[in-house]
């Protein structure tokens, strides 16, 4: 059956297709396992491309179909095609400046009943479109029955049952897509969206015309696994209980799995350093070599020992996300983040902070309420991120070993809860600009059993993404300390350029415990965490175990845990501030946010210091 | 009524939407989760502390939503024999 389009739109003009590639654009609804196919044509073969026009890169690949050269573009996922939401005008803009030669539309054969709309707005664009049904496997447990022939039929279109997730009718879905691109050569060009949609409005009695006798939804009283499961996992009183157990037990999970997978790392760098890296630069001179060492290779090795960490917190959120767990949690905590003027989704993006703040900043593009986007952007940076755990987790080995060193690390991840969210009731009551009004409408997936493949490759795409962000400034970091630290030549200590800088704050870091050389260690932790202690182990001129030792003799326990109180508030490291740039697109507000962090770190390390001193701790 | 009235274990019908304070954007997102007239909806979970609602739209959609927000859907109660699917 060959695609052909409905000639209703008049702001549609198809021109002969003279483009050596087609191009399809791949639209459906969030959480259509749209991304899952995409991977499937593509092979996983996709890269990111940046639009002209556009303020996100989209996924793009192309791919060979019939021995012809076809460019796939995955649009974000959306609700609506006449949408308000940042994701919603991306892809109105991309459709308004872009050819395309077919609109593949996905949907979840399961929600048929209300996601045929989609496909009938695409319709009334005048564009021409081939239709998926995903998830045909969870629409078969659920009892519904679609005759594809017949729809098809009606809505003029090609329809093809498909599970992204097993493979199931892909083969034939991929044929089909070939098929629509011979039987139509044109490529199209929509010139104005919304006048489009109000001349062909999607109506209720269409719908009803299209799906009755060709569509068999199951009764609305039907109880499904998900229900029974839910009927205890979102109970009014357990559901929150349970959701902080499930949530100890990720971070359990993290502490005894991820932490000690830095262990394997520093001793596969440590071998290539002795028998490849040193030979290799020995005849260079003495100060190249501790440069390239120190400086170059030192930041290459610290981001290597660092990436298990992330790749598994990334694995158990692809995990928690893809099995709907995440949008549960959204509702259970909803309540409460209403009350510091958030809301559930808001709470997610904090827990992803905890693994990196860079992504969960950026997932904050789902929120339509550029208040609430903006507030969620001023708290997460309080979240106790990977790359600040591992600075914890050194000092508080060195001064406090054991339990107690558990219990003082548990204490700031409560810490890092508690300013978020005071500082966000208190912002969202004292300024308009942090005041929202977005509804919160938030859709509810059933359980599903996340597949490894996806979990992995997703955690894959994240790491790739973070080592390709950070890395830049991880490196740079590591050089800038080099140097800092070591001029003017032979200098030591405190006599380098960075300890007449970590000196020349200590009017400041006295009062807060904090002496000049863990004030050197905090300037370049600016830069990158990661090169925060190394900066500690170069301005004392020790290794990092003998470092550690010497921590443990120096300092005191408040002294300590006020370096790691204002470690983990001051400020997110440097691509985290870029970061914020980029998805607020004003400095203004970066640099308030900067500044609000260093107050509240201050603050917060100076009560606990005096504090710790008033009652005797020295 | 409204489906903020609404109790667990009740059926009802959606009637008509408001769009409040949120304008045309809150309309259009509940149209396009399902929300319209005519579709069976019902409350399958309130959540604590005045939280949001657990609804259930059609019969394999399910929804999140604040106590506010649903206070702006007006729905009509209808007999549980009469509860079916939208489409059969």
């Amino acid at each position: 059956m060959s695609a052909h389009c409905h000639t209703g739109s008049k702001s549609v003009k198809p021109t002969a297709s003279t483009a050596t590639s087609r191009r399809v654009a791949v639209i459906g609804q969030p959480n259509n396992g749209k991304s899952t196919f995409f991977n499937r044509i593509t092979n996983a073969g996709a890269g990111v491309a940046n639009w002209p026009g556009l303020t996100v890169d989209l996924c793009q690949a192309t791919v060979q179909l019939d021995h012809h050269p076809v460019e796939f573009v995955d649009l974000p996922g959306i609700y609506d095609l006449n949408g308000y939401s940042d994701d919603e005008k991306v892809v109105q803009q991309f459709l308004e400046t872009t050819q395309i030669d077919l609109v593949l539309v996905m949907l979840n054969a399961s929600q048929i009943d209300r996601q045929i709309r989609t496909p009938l707005q695409v319709e009334a664009l005048g564009l021409p479109a081939v239709v998926i049904l995903n998830m045909a496997d969870e629409a078969k447990q659920f009892g519904i029955e679609i005759n594809a022939q017949e729809l098809s039929t009606r809505l003029g279109m090609p329809i093809f049952l498909i599970s992204a997730k097993y493979g199931t009718g892909c083969a034939k879905a991929i044929a089909g897509i070939a098929h629509a691109l011979d039987d139509q050569p044109n490529t199209y060009q929509v010139t104005d969206i919304s006048a489009s949609l109000a001349q062909n409005p999607v109506t209720d009695a269409r719908i009803k015309s299209l799906l009755h006798g060709a569509v068999r939804m199951p009764s609305p009283l039907m109880i499904t696994l998900t229900n029974k499961i839910d009927r205890v996992m979102l109970h009014p009183v357990f559901g929150l209980p349970l959701f902080f157990l499930s949530m100890f037990a990720v971070f359990w999970l993290i502490w005894t799995v991820g932490i000690p997978t830095a262990d394997p790392v520093n001793a596969a760098t440590a071998w290539l350093q002795n028998k490849i890296v040193d030979p290799l630069i020995a005849p260079l001179p003495e100060v190249v070599k501790d440069f390239l060492i120190n400086g170059v290779w030192n930041g290459i090795t610290s981001v290597a020992s660092f990436l298990p960490l992330i790749g598994i917190f990334f694995m158990i959120m692809a995990a928690l996300e893809d099995s709907g767990y995440l949008s549960r949690a959204a509702y259970l905590m909803d309540a409460f983040m209403a009350r510091v003027g958030l809301d559930g989704r808001a709470f997610v993006m904090q827990l992803m902070g905890f693994g990196c703040n860079v992504p969960a900043i950026m997932g904050t593009r789902v929120m339509r309420s550029r208040a609430m986007r903006l507030l969620s952007m001023l708290v997460i940076p309080f979240a106790l991120c990977s790359a600040r755990l591992q600075v914890f987790v050194f000092i508080l080995a060195a001064v406090l070993p054991g339990p107690q060193g558990a219990i003082a690390l548990f204490l700031l991840y409560l810490l890092s809860f508690a300013v978020a969210f005071l500082l966000a009731a208190i912002m969202s009551r004292s300024s308009k600009i942090f005041k929202s009004t977005e509804p919160f409408v938030l859709e509810i997936p059933p359980y599903r059993l996340p597949t490894i493949k996806h979990v992995l490759l997703r955690a894959w795409g994240e790491m790739k993404s973070f080592a390709h962000r950070a890395s830049t400034f991880i490196v740079l970091g590591t050089i800038l300390t080099w140097l800092l630290t070591n001029l003017p030549p032979g200098a030591e200590g405190l006599d380098t350029f960075a300890g007449k800088l970590g000196g020349a704050f200590s009017p400041i870091m006295e009062p807060i415990g904090i002496n000049p050389f863990l004030t050197v260690s905090l300037i370049f932790g600016f830069i990158a965490k990661e090169v925060q202690i190394g900066a500690l182990a170069v301005v004392y001129g020790l290794g990092t175990n003998a470092l550690g030792v010497k921590i443990g003799e120096t300092l005191s326990f408040a002294q300590a845990f006020s370096y790691c109180v204002f470690s983990l508030l001051y400020v997110p490291c440097l691509t985290t501030v870029a970061t914020i740039f980029g998805e607020s697109r004003s400095g203004k507000f970066t640099a308030f946010s900067v500044a609000l962090s260093m107050t509240v770190a201050w603050v917060a390390s100076f009560i606990f210091y005096q504090s710790a001193r008033l009652l005797g701790f020295q | 009524m409204t489906l903020a009235e609404l109790q667990t274990g009740q059926f009802a019908e959606a009637h008509e939407l408001q769009p409040g304070q949120f304008g045309a954007g809150f309309t259009t997102r509940l149209q396009a989760i399902g929300v319209v007239p005519g579709k069976p909806i019902q409350v399958l979970q309130k959540a604590w502390l005045g939280g949001p609602l657990q609804v259930r739209v059609g019969s394999t959609t399910e929804i999140a939503i604040r106590r506010h927000e649903a206070a702006l859907i007006t729905v009509n109660l209808v007999n549980e024999a009469d509860f079916v699917g939208a489409v059969s």
